[in-house]
């Protein structure tokens, strides 16, 4: 995954940052409490929803443990149904593939549909150093491209933003891009969106060349599933001559009949609908209707670094549903930036480290933004259990070990600001070893507790900055326990009954 | 070395660990449910008609004599100047009289697509669970850009012939080959506050006639 957010601060401070920010915390308390409440209602229309999550869980578990079969099967009937099929390492190589297609047309401008992975691989700032402008269509993709804004949200990239934040971002703003916005434009969401809708049909309708992701590929048949509601998605598939479309080899299911699980699951977790307006399916090419080209990127890009660690393969499940932002106590307080990456929330949390590494410090505090409290774990439709990644990854980060990076098997280095963490649970194992030590450890500690202080010092302090230290008890339980219950003291008449 | 070899290589490796023989049939338990309820063939009609109505479809209703009625009535009353129609619409749907035919050529562009007011398709299936059409590109119902461009569809479903209760019920009806379009209710955006807003892209007026077969 390539440093799309450089220079980004760890987690802590960012989201230190962010809570403190009154408009971004009502923003994103209104926006998560509605869907929240919304999606559970949805689900419950449902009496099989756990057999569905079950079954949704296990064909994504097999695909995965056969993903060169697979890959290899879907590579074949894209490529007998007219496609022609790429294959991308890292991001360097997807851009450097899907500019190649592009300039190959003569064109210097393409229109896109959202799409986490062209997003993940940074391609439009590929495609603009190599003259090529791309138009971001899906109308939340629009506010944040206009915005010179960042995504902070899966499903909703601009949930962040109100919407007299979009109204002064469509009045400043599109006249730079085309289509200026209507005159007296107000904040009204109909409004917004028709200036979106005036905006964007233009560049629609002399596209020359689409570029997409895809929600699923199915191996059996070779069709693709992108799943949409605006239209713009329809329009990015269908009208352009050249169809380019960039994605991650997880997205793959075996066969067409599993769509039906997914076209049940994904709708309702995510924009908890009983299905979203518009989906479209391809297989290759069709003489007459839609592109006449089309060009399938399968990335890479740490999904087999991932695949590779037994407890966070799990993660590949994902179908990018969002859910688990939207029930996430600290996404709704931190805000999705806060993340440093395309993958923001729990989600993103496991996903970002496995996929990027954890030696940069934003990757490194990624796992650490949890409370792991597992309402994540809960509404995933595949069933990730999300804060088992996160504790699994917390151990990596400190206490390093072997990993997959690039394909090749590398020992990680403890993290450098666990060091502290580290030489403190070492200490407590010992003393935790020692009962004579820790008796005198504690009542020496319940003495002092007058001298006990408010913040912790040197590498602690990052601990107490949000947190008040604990109160220390005037005696150690264990010296309560035998003054009050101890052989001195056991009640009358209870002797002899232990048996 | 080419990189498809470099990453199914890196596949393997990855999955060094992993021994399952189990065949995919049993790979995967389809505890689920077929369809949610059992609907009579008019109860799943009725449900269509009121989820499409739920995600803002206009729904009508009428049999095949009133048909061409029904269809000149909606045309007029959106004041359409014209109306594209599928080469392989059945011609006796289409009233007489009304507004101007366009024909979809394959020379067509968009900016033609975008001078027609109003386009009649018919559809391959329709899903009541989930208020959805979906259009595989048959003669009656065109290519894909001729339910897209144009601000207004009408949508013709024969029934209850042509409705089934649930999505796994329309896969196993669809063609995987063809290309799919699956349209449930008009185009919407819920990305500004999260509030639905209907009409995006897509046609913003989606109408909807159940048509009985008898």
């Amino acid at each position: 995954m390539s440093g799309t957010f450089v220079g980004m601060p760890a987690f802590p401070e960012a989201a230190h940052r962010a809570v403190g920010d009154r408009t971004l915390r009502g923003n994103l308390r209104h926006a998560t409490h509605t869907i929240r409440a919304k999606r559970a209602g949805a689900v419950a229309e449902l009496s099989d929803w756990a057999a569905l999550r079950e079954a949704g869980r296990q064909i994504k578990d097999h695909a995965l443990r056969h993903l060169e079969r697979c890959l290899v099967q879907l590579e074949d009937a894209v490529t007998a149904a007219g496609g022609v099929v790429h294959w991308a390492a890292d991001a360097e190589e997807a851009n450097r593939i899907v500019t190649g297609l592009v300039k190959a047309t003569g064109e210097s401008e393409v229109v896109k549909v959202k799409s986490m992975a062209t997003q993940e691989i940074g391609l439009n700032e590929a495609l603009e150093a190599a003259g090529i402008r791309a138009y971001e269509t899906d109308l939340a993709e629009l506010i944040v491209q206009l915005g010179k804004d960042r995504p902070s949200h899966i499903l909703v990239p601009a949930i962040h933003r109100n919407r007299g934040e979009i109204r002064d971002i469509f009045r400043s703003e599109m006249g730079a891009w085309g289509r200026p916005a209507p005159e007296g434009l107000t904040d009204e969401p109909a409004e917004l969106a028709e200036a979106s809708r005036l905006h964007l049909r233009e560049k629609f309708l002399r596209a020359k060349v689409g570029i997409s992701g895809a929600n699923f590929m199915v191996a059996e048949t070779g069709t693709l599933v992108v799943v949409e509601s605006e239209g713009n998605g329809r329009m990015c598939l269908t009208l352009p001559e050249t169809l380019i479309s960039v994605v991650g080899i997880e997205k793959i299911v075996p066969t067409w009949q599993d769509l039906e699980v997914f076209l049940q699951t994904l709708p309702r977790s995510s924009t908890a609908e009983r299905m979203n307006p518009y989906t479209s399916m391809w297989t290759g090419t069709t003489d007459g209707d839609g592109p006449d080209t089309f060009h399938l990127v399968l990335l890479d890009n740490g999904r087999t670094d991932t695949l590779a660690d037994p407890v966070g393969r799990q993660a590949l499940r994902c179908i990018r549903c969002s859910a688990c932002l939207n029930v996430c106590p600290v996404y709704e307080r931190a805000g999705g930036h806060a993340y440093g990456s395309v993958y923001p929330g729990p989600i993103g949390a496991v996903l970002t480290p496995q996929l990027r590494g954890v030696q940069s410090p934003i990757d490194a505090s990624l796992p650490y933004a949890s409370s792991l409290c597992g309402a994540c774990y809960e509404v995933c439709p595949v069933a990730i259990d999300i804060p088992e990644v996160l504790v699994h990854l917390r151990e990596r980060v400190v206490q390093g070990g072997p990993v997959t990076r690039d394909g090749a098997k590398v020992i990680l280095k403890p993290a450098k600001g666990h060091a502290a963490e580290r030489a403190a649970m070492r200490a407590a194992r010992w003393v935790l070893g020692h009962p004579g030590a820790l008796r005198t450890g504690q009542r020496l500690a319940s003495r002092a507790r007058r001298y006990r202080p408010r913040t912790l010092p040197g590498p602690g302090r990052a601990w107490t900055a949000s947190r008040d230290l604990p109160a220390l008890p005037t005696e150690p339980f264990r010296d309560w326990w035998q003054r009050t219950h101890g052989e001195d003291h056991r009640p009358a008449g209870t002797e002899g009954n232990a048996g | 070395m080419s990189s498809r070899d470099l990453i199914l290589g890196r596949v393997r490796r990855a999955l060094a660990d992993v021994r399952d023989d189990t065949p995919y049939e049993q790979a995967v338990g389809r505890d689920y449910l077929l369809r949610h309820g059992r609907l009579s063939a008019g109860e799943t009609v009725d449900l269509l008609a009121r989820n499409l109505a739920d995600y803002r479809a206009i729904v009508h209703r009428t049999d095949v004599r009133e048909l061409p009625g029904t269809i000149g009535r909606l045309l007029g009353a959106h004041g359409s100047r014209n109306v594209l129609v599928p080469p392989g619409l059945p011609p006796q749907w289409m009233p007489a009289s009304g507004p101007a035919r366009v024909q979809d050529r394959a020379e067509s562009t968009p900016y033609d697509l975008d001078e027609v007011d109003s386009v009649v398709t018919g559809c391959a299936v329709a899903i009541a669970e989930t208020g959805t059409l979906v259009l595989d590109g048959s003669p009656d119902q065109g290519r894909r850009r001729v339910t897209l461009v144009p601000d207004h569809h009408i949508c013709v479903v024969r029934v209850p012939g042509q409705v089934v209760s649930s999505v796994p019920e329309a896969l196993s009806r669809l063609v995987p080959a063809r290309p799919l379009t699956w349209i449930s209710g008009p185009s919407a955006t819920s990305d500004i506050e999260l509030d639905r807003v209907e009409g995006v892209h897509g046609p913003r007026t989606l109408e909807v006639v159940l048509v009985s077969e008898e």
